[in-house]
């Protein structure tokens, strides 16, 4: 085999690995939009703050440091211990758990019945709002994630592959970060499915997604369903801001991964939590054989807009996507 | 006492169906154009114009030209960013082509380029509806600020990848370049507010906004009542480019002198005038005002409150605003979901029966 050509199935392995990643921030989004019909861009943001909370409770850094000092003059920044991973990962899920409850009770329970454009403009409020908070906790400055996950290339995988091609191929370049990434994915996606289908919160909100009027007859609280939900999105929203967050840093670039994860999101369907993934694959694969091979003809730095551009012609044969329900129109 | 329809009898339907139907508006309407016209002018300084009155007419003219399409014809567009960056890359491809041309014709000209590239990307709203519509604009706006990144030609192949405006000339005044006075400056923004507003008014309450508002309203029932769902959109989408082409060219040649395509026009333009819309009140030329108003206003005085009276540092005090701005739309989304406008329609509705409400 020629050796362009293994470069070329190193990109779409890579680009599958990628896409993972996209699929990972798009589930965060599915699971929100099915059961209360809410379009979340803070998706994005919810994971840089659960990154950034994650970060600042392993360091021990006091909240809202900068603001205490700048009102009261003081000079504190840091209580004096570190916190294991683990447990720093608890007291991030509890900050997530009670960010849920909170954004539930003061935002989108008064919003209940509005368009579901209006509900977009919230969560893009939210968005800044978030964004805004995150920064006056734990503060601006880039921050490294060191929760002990592998870093760089796999040179197992180099070296078994070495042999494939000719002199001047050198086997598949894969970072390992990645390759965890995927296995994490696809373990959430597992657990994911499996709570839908065989818990009693899973089936009450599966109940809900299906039709809010007929769940709440039969004694299923909607509160507490929405609750539930906003703070599984705050979990995947945290294990993608811990991947993103270990592969590129801890800092604001990370909330557009929210921008990534919508051309998936059209791809895919908002509904549909395969749609999720496979639209997460094929973009990932999409935008990186693009930018290999038509990108330096163009220019480069085309992974911008490809996914968007893509999504957006697919859509106009497709308008509900990949794996949507087909939508009907009634007046 | 004085805001009253009664005693202001109408004796022709020209009368009837003018804009301002009580004649108190009608004073305010001439009162405030007299100010903005005849007064400000004279007593501006550099630091009211670069601070708040230039960013806020053209943020206005932006505003007016999202609330067509999203508020009017209820098509919401993330691309806004992403147009005027092509208003402003028309606009300076005019000017050094043909540096000879009244300034005024380039900018008009620039709102014309983005129509037409604006009616080109609203093509698939013919079949995208709602979200789906929502994030396809988001092409257009990573697409064009792309593309002006990365071909040069539209940049004059200049070595830093920035625009320039030169001096040019409006009846023998300097309105772009180092030399322009504040006045000037001011006063060229004005005139295309005052055009702007006059033309958005007079075509959302003709027969073309109608359609526009029938398409908002419901699409399938509009289409059957007659009204061409194709012609509405796109006209929606040109004429909304139009108005954010002319925003995006002043806001390049006028207001900052010097752009850099990712910074000037990123994805934070396009929330911005967007959240204009939603705190103004969409479908209302008065909110589109009021939205620019406070989302220009709010920096400002954060600044000067957190700044200079309480002596924080500006970082914290940015953080502050971007939370202060997002609980606003949050705030206003839950208690007044049609905005500024609709708190000074309920205002308006008092102050018929004020002093004496029954």
């Amino acid at each position: 085999m020629s050796a362009d050509f293994l470069y070329g199935i190193e990109v779409v392995i890579n680009g599958l690995m990628a896409g993972v990643m996209y699929a990972l921030v798009a589930l965060g989004f599915v699971l929100i939009f099915k059961a209360s019909g809410i379009f979340n861009y803070a998706q994005g943001v919810m994971a840089l703050f659960a990154a950034l909370t994650l970060v600042g409770v392993m360091e021990g850094q006091v909240p809202f440091s900068h603001l205490i000092n700048a009102v009261f003059g003081t000079e504190i920044h840091h209580f004096g211990w570190t916190v294991p991973a683990f447990a720093a990962i608890l007291v991030t899920l509890g900050v997530m758990i009670f960010f849920a409850w909170a954004v539930h009770t003061f935002v989108f329970r008064h919003l209940v019945g509005q368009e579901p454009i209006i509900l977009f403009m919230a969560t893009i409020g939210l968005a800044y709002f978030l964004e805004g908070v995150g920064d006056l906790m734990w503060g601006s400055d880039i921050k490294t994630l060191a929760v002990g996950l592998p870093q760089g290339g796999s040179l197992f995988v180099e070296d078994l592959t070495a042999g494939l091609g000719g002199d001047d191929f050198y086997g598949f370049f894969i970072d390992k970060l990645d390759m965890v990434a995927t296995l994490v994915a696809i373990v959430l996606v597992a657990a994911l499915i499996g709570f839908a289908q065989y818990t009693k919160q899973g089936r009450a909100m599966r109940a809900v997604a299906d039709d809010h009027q007929a769940a709440l007859s039969v004694g299923i609280s909607l509160n507490y369903i929405w609750v539930l939900v906003w703070s599984l999105a705050g979990l995947v929203a945290l294990v993608a801001g811990v991947m993103w967050g270990a592969k590129s840093g801890v800092q604001f670039s990370l909330s557009l991964i929210a921008l990534k994860a919508l051309p998936v999101l059209m791809l895919g369907g908002f509904t549909s939590i395969p749609g999720a993934i496979v639209g997460g694959l094929i973009i990932g694969v999409g935008e990186k054989l693009f930018e290999y091979m038509i990108g330096p003809m163009i220019g480069g730095a085309t992974e911008n807009w490809f996914a968007y551009v893509l999504a957006l012609i697919f859509l106009v044969f497709r308008p509900q996507g990949l794996f949507g329900e087909k939508i009907i129109e009634r007046v | 006492m004085l805001y009253r329809e009664a005693g202001d009898f109408k004796t022709t339907y020209k009368a009837d169906s003018q804009t301002f139907p009580i004649a108190f508006d009608r004073w305010r309407y001439w009162a405030v154009l007299a100010v903005a016209w005849l007064v400000i002018p004279f007593v501006i300084n550099d630091y009211w114009a670069n601070a708040i009155l230039v960013p806020f007419l053209i943020y206005a003219i932006a505003a007016i030209g999202l609330n067509i399409l999203t508020g009017y014809c209820g098509q919401v567009s993330l691309g806004t960013g992403g147009f005027m960056a092509v208003g402003a890359y028309a606009c300076y491809k005019l000017m050094t082509s043909f540096p000879d041309v009244s300034m005024l014709v380039h900018i008009l000209l620039a709102g014309g380029i983005t129509a037409i590239v604006g009616a080109a990307f609203g093509l698939p709203s013919l079949r995208i509806k709602g979200f789906y519509l929502a994030v396809a604009t988001l092409a257009a706006q990573f697409f064009l600020v792309w593309l002006f990144n990365k071909v040069s030609w539209f940049y004059n192949y200049s070595a830093s990848g920035q625009i320039n405006a030169p001096e040019r000339f409006v009846f023998g005044h300097a309105v772009t370049g180092a030399n322009t006075t504040p006045a000037a400056q001011y006063l060229i923004c004005l005139l295309f507010v005052t055009g702007c507003a006059l033309l958005a008014r007079n075509l959302t309450r003709g027969t073309i906004g109608r359609s526009w508002m029938a398409i908002r309203d419901m699409d399938i029932a509009a289409e059957i009542i007659g009204v061409d769902p194709l012609k509405a959109k796109l006209t929606a989408f040109a004429v909304s480019s139009f108005f954010i082409g002319i925003s995006g060219a002043l806001f390049f040649a006028v207001y900052l002198g010097a752009v850099e395509v990712g910074e000037a026009f990123g994805i934070n333009k396009s929330f911005l005038v967007l959240f204009m819309c939603i705190i103004g009140g969409l479908g209302s030329l008065f909110g589109s005002f009021a939205g620019a108003a406070f989302l220009v206003l709010l920096p400002v005085a954060l600044k000067v409150l957190g700044v200079d009276v309480l002596g924080w540092p500006t970082q914290i005090v940015s953080h502050l605003q971007l939370v202060v701005v997002g609980g606003l739309i949050m705030f206003f989304l839950i208690k007044e979901p049609h905005g500024l406008a609709q708190m000074w329609r309920h205002i308006k509705e008092k102050l018929r029966l004020w002093p004496f409400p029954y």
